[in-house]
């Protein structure tokens, strides 16, 4: 292979023959030009042999050069599968093969190649399952996973930029081909807004690199110029989503792309031929030869051999004539119908015309050495080093697939054809059955009318115009089976004709079910050369028609996208609080509690499990015994306002509102329409039309829809507005709460008489504008200060001076969950689950028994009478006997779990470990006791509590 | 990405609605229909009218909605009149 060179200019328009680039394959320098893919340089330095087959280790070259293969796959650095063939060459870079125990070249698991008769189809399936249980695991799963693996992850990989951008567009024209770019500049010159995109580095798809006169690309390119086509190339257009919405991937920006019309012009795929060892490198579809030459100008072999299945491949034969490749013979299958004016160009060339040939062997190890054709019963073999296929090609269907269209067949032409797709979606070039270079770009002008006219713009039609070599264009039946197999079907994942022929034999009629056994198809060209010879295969052994087995389901993505474009930008998707960096400042363990970051204590965000348990202790103990204050700017909080405020959330909560004194706070229970607490807070009556309303930090968004639902069905002359993360929230807390209050500048009133227990009131403290509620979750006297968030961090830093002399202190989540387990106070979605009622939970007293309706009142009803099969009951134990008793523990009665924890945690207040837990309705009582089975296994009797665990008659918050 | 047309702010991105159940006729007071609601859901094949919320804006309204083909009739505010199908009320 060495003295494989370049060609001389004008063959290689890509490639800048002034700039060499050094690179290295498996670790050989290496040296190739700027505007070489990976591919073109590696093959313009003699490496033909670029991967290893997935199931046999067998040598594989460049098969189509156009993205579509998986042979192509490659390692750069540590970039895994990286499409050589796509891939620009860069200076420097590292490239190595996949799926090799050495390198390419030589591969020690090419030996699996000769036992391949062990290896049949399905064979996962059949032979992994011994000697033991766990045998597929420990044993087969690490050995085929490492055989026939796809490039090697690197995860110490440092982070990418990903970008995720939109585009909108009138008319989106995927593909850059003659019909691409006819359609773009019809629909362009009519008035639209047109982009056009092409997966390759330049627009003119096959005028770039097949027979064609120069000066019609050039024309074309004029023409979009011309009219304001805006162009993307190197995109790829990945998929097709309801209404036009199109992800296009460009290099590291994911385009979402909404077009109001689109064109698929997207072209055709390559079919590879098949027959015994087609596989071998040296063996490539006509048009990839012709993008070697006229690309990247490489000399693709020393004596070639062409199948001219359709024009493509003759003139691919008279290409090669003119590159100066001599030409051992052309073949010239019987079932072909070249133009009689090309068989004649063909004659006049004096190329060694083989007609009616079939091919039936390649030969060679590495690289192909020889074909055996036979041509009218005479069999023979010639040596060559190229063989170009050109077998015919199928439309590259997917995205109209994806949008719903139909897959029919033409038995006489053997291609597929597309029909039924949206009517929002135009077919352009070889997608609408166009062949021949003025069908196919009068094809592109029609789609480009037809999308300019959808879109309101005055513009004719063109007629269509007869496609004379519409005949022409043909693909190939695949043989029966080769006595020695190798006659691949399936490259990606060596499937063989047998293969195929014996899924179907084990029971597998269905071309779905044909996949899934035989894994064609599924490897990552995503059946582009397999699915129609499967199709033809299954066809042929059920005796059905191609147009009944079709293909399997097309489904995005149509190639390849990298996680990080999945991924995008790094955006953090959390709301901090005004006093963010007071916590972070002051040593706070930062969580996320919903959307929001928490402080969960202040022992430093690194500190051991003993720091931090010693810090929580400490700060329970100052809120029981001195004042702390708590951060509760993430409660949902929401605006009821208007005439019938009161009458509406009267309707929404469990509890009477309606008479709710103005300047008075009151719990409010919310349940849905099949009688289950979904949330909990307080409203705050500010004034007779003013309701101020708490909602928990994970559901406020769900409580102010539900409202807003409710009132549009409703109707109720009422405004809410969602003001969670315009107000902050301060609880102080703790025995001397109110005296660091009475030190501070304000104009309310907070002495015992003035303000008690569940009042609210408004005014100024400190000059920052505040709503206070006397309410408290610790159980301790409680004021909970709430004010425009832009005031928080003056009002946050007033407090902690004021409180100096008492040792005021900011507290945690953490510390905060004992806090309130020590009172018995539930959480709605920790202590509740989608079933739990009030009466399950000991609220009772929560439900308004003479008011006509709230939400969920039928249901309340209906299930009371039901009665209770569960409650929730406050437990203890001792610290030692309950160190193993977790969230989710199982509560056992005679041996049967009837219930779980919801809640536990280690009270420092009164040194015993409390909690919650759902048991049966009569061990809810004061004197029972319930089991639970702790992590370890271990069985505990716990004693239930009636009544708060801590200050039972509820002394501390009303003083 | 399907599209949706918000009576007060013309056509925008599904991902901006939100689906808040079929339109019902009876009281949420009437326990049996309720009931009926809740566990009986009919699911027709055909058209369906829906209520929908555009979140950003807070704007609750009904949908006429195709349930086998998805594609969607009609859409409006509640309390107004109900427009032609395959028109929205701003136009």
């Amino acid at each position: 292979m060495a003295d494989l060179t370049r060609l001389p200019a004008p063959w290689g328009a890509r490639i800048d023959r002034t700039k060499t680039l050094s690179f290295s394959f498996d670790g050989k320098p290496m040296r190739g030009y700027a505007g070489d893919t990976v591919a073109s340089a590696a093959l313009g330095a003699g490496q033909w042999i670029l991967s290893r087959s997935f199931k046999y280790h067998r040598p594989r070259g460049p098969l189509t050069m156009a993205g579509q293969d998986a042979n192509t796959l490659v390692q750069i650095g540590s970039e895994p599968n990286v499409r050589a063939d796509r891939r620009a060459l860069g200076a420097g870079i590292a490239v190595s093969a996949q799926n090799t125990s050495h390198s390419a070249d030589r591969d020690t698991n090419s030996i699996l190649d000769r036992l391949g008769r062990f290896l049949p189809v399905g064979f996962y399936y059949r032979t992994f399952f011994g000697p033991n249980d766990g045998s597929w695991l420990k044993t087969w799963e690490p050995i085929i996973r490492k055989s026939a693996g796809l490039g090697v992850v690197d995860t110490k990989l440092p982070e990418g930029h990903y970008d995720r951008r939109n585009l909108a567009c009138d008319v989106l024209v995927v593909g850059a081909g003659p019909a691409g770019m006819a359609a773009a500049r019809v629909a362009a010159a009519a008035g639209a807004d047109v982009v056009l995109l092409d997966a390759e580095p330049e627009t003119g798809g096959a005028l770039t690199y097949g027979r064609y006169d120069a000066t019609i690309l050039a024309g074309a390119r004029q023409g979009l110029d011309a009219a304001g086509v805006r162009v993307m190339t190197g995109a790829t257009c990945n998929g097709w989503y309801t209404d036009n919405f199109l992800p296009v991937l460009q290099g590291e920006t994911l385009w979402r792309v909404r077009a109001d019309q689109v064109v698929v012009a997207s072209g055709q795929q390559d079919q590879m031929l098949v027959f015994r060892n087609n596989d071998l490198p040296g063996i490539v579809t006509a048009s990839a030869v012709q993008r070697l030459m006229r690309h990247y100008a490489v000399r693709p072999g020393r004596q070639a051999c062409v199948f001219a299945g359709t024009p493509v491949g003759a003139a691919a034969a008279l290409d090669l004539k003119e590159a100066g490749v001599p030409l051992a013979a052309v073949l010239i299958p019987a079932d072909a119908s070249l133009p009689a004016a090309l068989m004649a160009q063909l004659e006049a060339a004096g190329l060694p015309l083989r007609k009616g040939a079939a091919v039936l062997e390649a030969k060679g190890r590495r690289h192909l050495t020889a074909l055996t054709i036979a041509t009218a019963g005479r069999v023979e073999t010639i040596a060559c080093d190229l063989f170009a296929v050109d077998a015919g090609a199928t439309p590259c269907y997917q995205l109209p697939l994806h949008a719903g269209a139909k897959l029919g067949f033409d038995e006489a032409t053997r291609i597929f054809t597309l029909s039924g797709q949206p009517d929002t979606m135009h077919l352009a070039g070889t997608v609408a059955g166009a062949h021949g270079l003025a069908a196919v770009i009068r094809s592109g002008e029609i789609a480009g009318a037809a999308a300019a006219k959808a879109l309101g713009h005055a513009v004719a039609a063109p007629a269509p115009l007869a496609d004379d070599e519409a005949g022409a264009f043909r693909t190939y039946p695949v043989p029966t089976g080769h006595a020695s197999g190798r006659d691949f079907v399936d490259f990606d994942e060596d499937l063989q004709v047998k293969d195929i022929v014996n899924a179907v034999k084990d029971g597998y009629r269905e071309l779905e079910l044909v996949k899934r056994y035989s894994t064609v198809g599924m490897g990552p060209s995503q059946g582009r050369h397999s699915a129609l010879a499967t199709a033809q295969i299954v066809a042929r052994e059920t005796a059905r028609q191609v147009a009944q087995i079709g293909v399997t389901t097309s489904r995005p993505p149509f190639g390849p996208e990298r996680l990080g474009l999945l991924a995008g930008p790094h955006r953090s998707q959390h709301r901090t609080t005004a006093m963010d960096g007071w916590h972070r400042a002051a040593g706070a363990k930062m969580i996320p509690a919903g959307i929001w970051w928490r402080p969960l204590h202040y022992a430093g965000p690194e500190a051991s499990t003993a720091a931090i348990a010693a810090k929580v202790a400490a700060e329970v103990r100052s809120v029981r015994e001195a004042v702390g204050m708590l951060d509760v700017s993430t409660l949902g909080k929401l605006a009821v306002r208007g005439p019938d405020a009161a009458a509406f959330i009267d309707r929404i909560y469990t509890m009477a509102h309606a008479k709710q004194p103005v300047g008075r706070v009151r719990y409010c229970l919310m349940l849905n329409d099949m009688g289950s607490v979904i949330d909990d807070g307080v409203a705050f009556r500010i004034a007779e039309d003013d309701f101020y309303i708490t909602a928990t930090t994970g559901a406020v968004d769900r409580v102010f829809t539900e409202m807003s639902f409710l009132n549009a069905q409703w109707r109720m002359r009422v405004d809410i507005q969602n003001i969670t993360a315009a107000f902050a929230g301060i609880n102080l807390t703790g025995p001397l709460a109110r005296r660091v209050l009475e030190r501070m500048e304000r104009d309310i009133d907070v002495s015992a008489e003035a303000f008690r227990y569940l009042d609210g009131r408004t005014g100024t403290v400190a000059g920052c504008p505040v709503r206070i509620m006397r309410i408290g979750f610790t159980g301790e006297l409680s004021y909970e200060l709430h004010t425009p968030r832009s005031y928080a961090p003056a009002l946050w830093q007033a407090l902690l001076e004021a409180g100096r002399p008492e040792g005021l202190s900011a507290y945690g989540l953490e510390a905060s969950r004992i806090l309130r387990l020590e009172k018995g106070h539930i959480i709605i979605g920790q202590d509740t689950d989608a079933l739990s009622t009030a009466g399950e939970l000991g609220m009772d007293w929560a439900l308004g028994k003479k008011k006509p309706y709230y939400i969920g009142k039928p249901a309340v009803e209906k299930r009371a009478a039901l009665g209770l099969t569960r409650s929730l009951c406050r437990f203890e134990l001792d610290v030692e006997a309950g160190a193993q008793v977790g969230d989710s523990s199982l509560v056992l009665r005679d041996g049967q779990p009837v219930g779980f924890v919801t809640s536990v945690a280690a009270s420092p207040t009164l040194g015993r470990i409390i909690g919650l837990a759902y048991c049966h309705p009569e061990d809810n009582a004061p004197g029972r006791s319930i089991r639970l089975r702790d992590r370890t296994g271990t069985e505990r009797e716990a004693r239930v509590v009636a009544h708060a665990f801590y200050d039972p008659e509820n002394r501390r918050q009303e003083i | 990405m399907k599209r949706l047309t918000c009576p007060v702010n013309g056509i925008r991105d599904i991902a901006e609605f939100q689906y808040l159940g079929p339109f019902r006729s009876t009281s949420p007071e009437d326990a049996a229909a309720l009931t009926e609601h809740l566990f009986y859901a009919p699911n027709p094949i055909g058209p369906m009218i829906e209520w929908w919320r555009h979140r950003p804006t807070n704007t609750v309204f009904l949908a006429e909605r195709h349930t086998a083909t998805d594609h969607v009739l009609r859409t409006w505010l509640p309390g107004t009149a109900e427009p032609q199908e395959g028109k929205t009320q701003n136009g």
